[in-house]
């Protein structure tokens, strides 16, 4: 065991704590889940592009830097101490592109990753449907062969999909195989949303901001180059994205342990007089984030030996949205009558980052997978737990 | 960056399991509830044989020479298995503050002894007011103020003996009198001998706490495929899959948190402090959050005293309060991150944080 950083590892810490420091923007911007504010974030995914810091895990071809597993969390952890921008790329960079890693024709690796990487194509995940929530294998959108134009037609609906109003592609599973039931006849399809039939509509989430949207799809033309995986075999694709959302790629400890610190900062300040109790929160909080990082320290040295984190990462999933809710949880409990004060309102804290956090932070156990779910994963595929007679 | 132990140290945790498979079994640990002095001597003895009891021991003093990151996963093996005797005490803080702390004459009389299996440690300590295993212990290390002592127990009185929850525990008053002699280290290097040892006791008993946690949960899973009702596995119930869920979460985060405070203490980092409260907190909480999920899973049967589960129960209790508890852990993690409350005005350092005479 030796829980300490290489020469080279202290180097590249350095590196990107040298440009992020120079480079991060002086004000935070405004949300990226609003139109205004998702413009800024773009100027910023391109410069973190131009300065090949937008995807350091990825090939040098693609933009990135070849950067080891620890590496990326030692990018990741300098980016969220040093309060840089919310990644309004991520369910690409993070969730699509290590699918398309594993499951990609070279045609699509090289066409997708480049303009994925540089910002120009914005994706958007389009899971959820009206009756697909948990369930996600009943989804109903589907997708009718066009032999004659090489394609498919899609038709359907999908909902929650973060950021859709603002994004230029969605991928997502359709029905393939009209007489297929469940998790058979599903097919992965990557979207773009300028594509003829495609409607979105954004709509507002619980903080007000317009982070949600409806996409309708009415006979909407894929060509198969826009097939990911095979053909009726998504269900298996689809779950490597899960994969990464539940774990490591989505939320690295970096975020937790920066909020952590941000937190300790709110104590010094506004701590006087605070009972017992807060206090007790407040150092909970902070341990609880010191304690993802750990964990994750652990799990990539078996990653990195080659071992398979598999459903494990429905542990990683748990611990992260919850320790979320319970820090912003805590934060609110200092700022007693003024935690509800929001939008830089005179009396607020932090401009009211605090109560915004935690409505964001409240997400976290329903998407991605909602933690009952995450039990149930846990409880049957880790631990061994039969199913259930006759299914969920 | 590597966050795993090496061959020889898993290799070293599993030969341990394995012995403990066959000489601390559930039915030898009840035999310590039973007889007169909690104490298996065979089990001792085969434990020397195979080198965990001098672990700690310099190797100049016929020991392994072993370190914290050597002797975690060790000591999660003996609460995995409820073994009853003081192995946390002897191991991980009994041999260690001698060779560290003590006079040359001190470590030369007592730490061959100890390798070889001849000599049993007991420790009285700072949130530890009694000593388990006095009894049968033939070297008791007792704090008065700063100073350390390594007093023969022929040497002292043993009074009140006090029943624990835990039947295998037998925990004594003592009464003794301080002798140059005796002295392991007073003044400043006394400060540090108290530190340093009451933060590798916690820590044995952090580790011993998930190797129990771990035991019950894996007891309560076997249970759950088997018992039936309604005509099905009650591990098919969403319920008490969820209750394991829970179970499996708090072990699987408090882990990496015990093993860091072992490589902290191992190397001195200069947080050792501050990581092994949050392995004892985190330890404590988890072992104590699994007993009762353990408990509930279970129903009536686990209940009961015929069943196996309450022997791993009651010694997660004890030892879930004994080195300090959760909440004083986390105090303690408040005081290095957050610092004393702001505003307070400043006091006198606690000498006695806990609330406990020290001598
Ligand atoms: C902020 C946010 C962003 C999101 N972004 C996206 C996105 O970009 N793309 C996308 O596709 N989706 C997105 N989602 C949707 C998310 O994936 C779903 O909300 C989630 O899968 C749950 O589905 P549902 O909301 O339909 O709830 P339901 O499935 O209806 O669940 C409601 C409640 O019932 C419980 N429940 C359901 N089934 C079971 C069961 N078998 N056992 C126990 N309890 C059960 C759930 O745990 C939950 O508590 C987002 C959601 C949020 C909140």
């Amino acid at each position: 065991m030796d829980l300490t950083w290489s020469d080279s590892e202290a180097a590249f810490r350095a590196e990107c704590r040298a440009w992020l420091e120079a480079n991060v923007p002086a004000s935070p911007l405004p949300s990226g889940d609003t139109a205004d504010g998702f413009a800024l974030h773009l100027e910023w995914e391109r410069k973190l592009f131009d300065a090949r810091w937008a995807v350091v895990s990825w090939p040098a071809a693609y933009g990135g830097r070849d950067a080891t597993l620890w590496e990326w969390l030692i990018f990741e952890e300098e980016y969220y101490r040093v309060g840089a921008p919310q990644r309004v790329t991520q369910n690409g960079i993070f969730l699509l592109a290590p699918t398309i890693f594993e499951f990609g024709t070279q045609e699509q690796q090289d066409h997708y990753l480049p303009r994925m990487a540089s910002a120009e194509d914005l994706w958007c995940q389009g899971w959820s449907e009206p009756n697909a929530g948990s369930d996600l294998a009943n989804v109903r959108s589907k997708a009718v062969r066009d032999d004659a134009a090489g394609g498919w037609r899609l038709t359907g609906q999908k909902t929650w999909t973060t950021r859709g109003a603002f994004c230029t592609h969605l991928f997502g599973l359709f029905r393939t195989d009209p007489d297929s039931e469940r998790h058979k006849g599903l097919t992965y399809f990557l979207v773009p949303l300028d594509a003829d039939g495609v409607t979105v509509r954004g709509f507002g989430r619980l903080d007000g901001d317009e982070g949600f949207a409806e996409v309708f799809l009415e006979d909407a033309f894929v060509p198969d180059a826009n097939v990911l995986g095979g053909v009726d075999e998504g269900w298996g694709v689809a779950m490597a994205t899960t994969g990464s959302e539940r774990g490591l790629t989505l939320r690295s400890p970096g975020r937790f342990t920066a909020a952590a610190a941000r937190l300790v900062d709110l104590y010094r300040r506004h701590g006087h007089g605070a009972a017992p109790s807060s206090r007790e929160a407040v150092v909970q909080a902070w341990m609880d984030a010191e304690a993802y990082q750990l964990y994750t320290l652990q799990d990539v040295t078996r990653i990195v030996d080659g071992e398979a984190v598999g459903a494990r990462s429905s542990l990683n999933k748990l611990w992260w949205s919850e320790l979320d809710v319970r820090l912003h949880e805590a934060a609110l409990g200092l700022l007693g009558p003024r935690g509800e004060l929001i939008d830089a309102s005179p009396g607020s804290v932090d401009a009211g980052s605090w109560m915004k956090g935690f409505e964001f932070a409240l997400a976290g156990p329903i998407y991605a997978g909602t933690n009952e779910i995450q039990r149930n994963v846990v409880a049957e595929r880790v631990l061994g737990l039969p199913r259930a007679k006759g299914g969920r | 960056m590597r966050f795993a132990f090496s061959d020889q140290q898993l290799e070293f945790a599993a030969a341990v399991r394995d012995l403990l498979a066959s000489c601390c079994t559930p039915a030898h640990v009840r035999e310590c509830w039973d007889n007169e002095t909690g104490h298996s001597p065979e089990r001792w003895r085969q434990l020397a044989d195979m080198g965990v009891v001098g672990m700690t021991v310099p190797e100049a003093h016929g020991g392994l020479g072993m370190n914290e990151l050597d002797w975690v996963l060790v000591l999660e093996e003996t609460g995995r298995a409820a073994l009853p005797e003081p192995i946390v005490e002897t191991v991980a803080v009994g041999a260690p503050m001698l060779a560290e702390f003590g006079p040359t004459e001190l470590a030369d009389r007592w730490l061959p002894a100890i390798a070889a299996g001849d000599v049993i440690v007991a420790v009285q300590h700072q949130g530890k007011p009694y000593l388990a295993a006095a009894g049968y212990a033939d070297l008791l290390l007792l704090a008065s103020g700063n100073e350390m002592h390594a007093v023969p127990r022929a040497d002292v009185r043993l009074v009140e003996e006090q029943t624990s929850v835990d039947g295998a525990r037998r925990l004594f008053g003592v009464d003794w009198h301080r002798t140059p002699g005796t002295l392991i280290a007073g003044g400043e290097g006394g400060y540090r001998t108290i530190n340093a040892s009451f933060d590798r006791g916690a820590l044995g008993a952090a580790a011993q706490l998930i190797g129990l946690a771990d035991r019950m949960l894996e007891m309560t899973v076997a249970y759950a495929k088997e018992r039936e009702q309604f005509g099905a596995p009650i591990g098919s119930f969403q319920a008490v899959k969820h209750h394991l869920a829970d179970a499996l979460l708090a072990v699987e985060f408090a882990r990496p948190v015990v093993y860091r405070a072992a490589f902290s203490l191992a190397t001195g980092g200069a947080d050792r402090s501050r990581d092994v409260s949050m392995a004892k907190a985190y330890a404590s909480d988890a072992a104590s959050a699994v007993s009762k999920v353990a408990l509930q899973c279970h129903g009536a049967i686990g209940y009961t005293v015929e069943y196996d589960l309450h022997l791993f129960m009651k010694r997660a209790w004890a030892l879930a309060s004994s080195w300090g508890d959760a909440a004083w852990h986390r105090e303690r993690v408040a005081m290095a991150v957050l610092g004393p409350v702001p505003g307070a005005l400043p006091v006198e350092p606690d000498p006695d944080p806990l609330g406990e005479t020290l001598a």
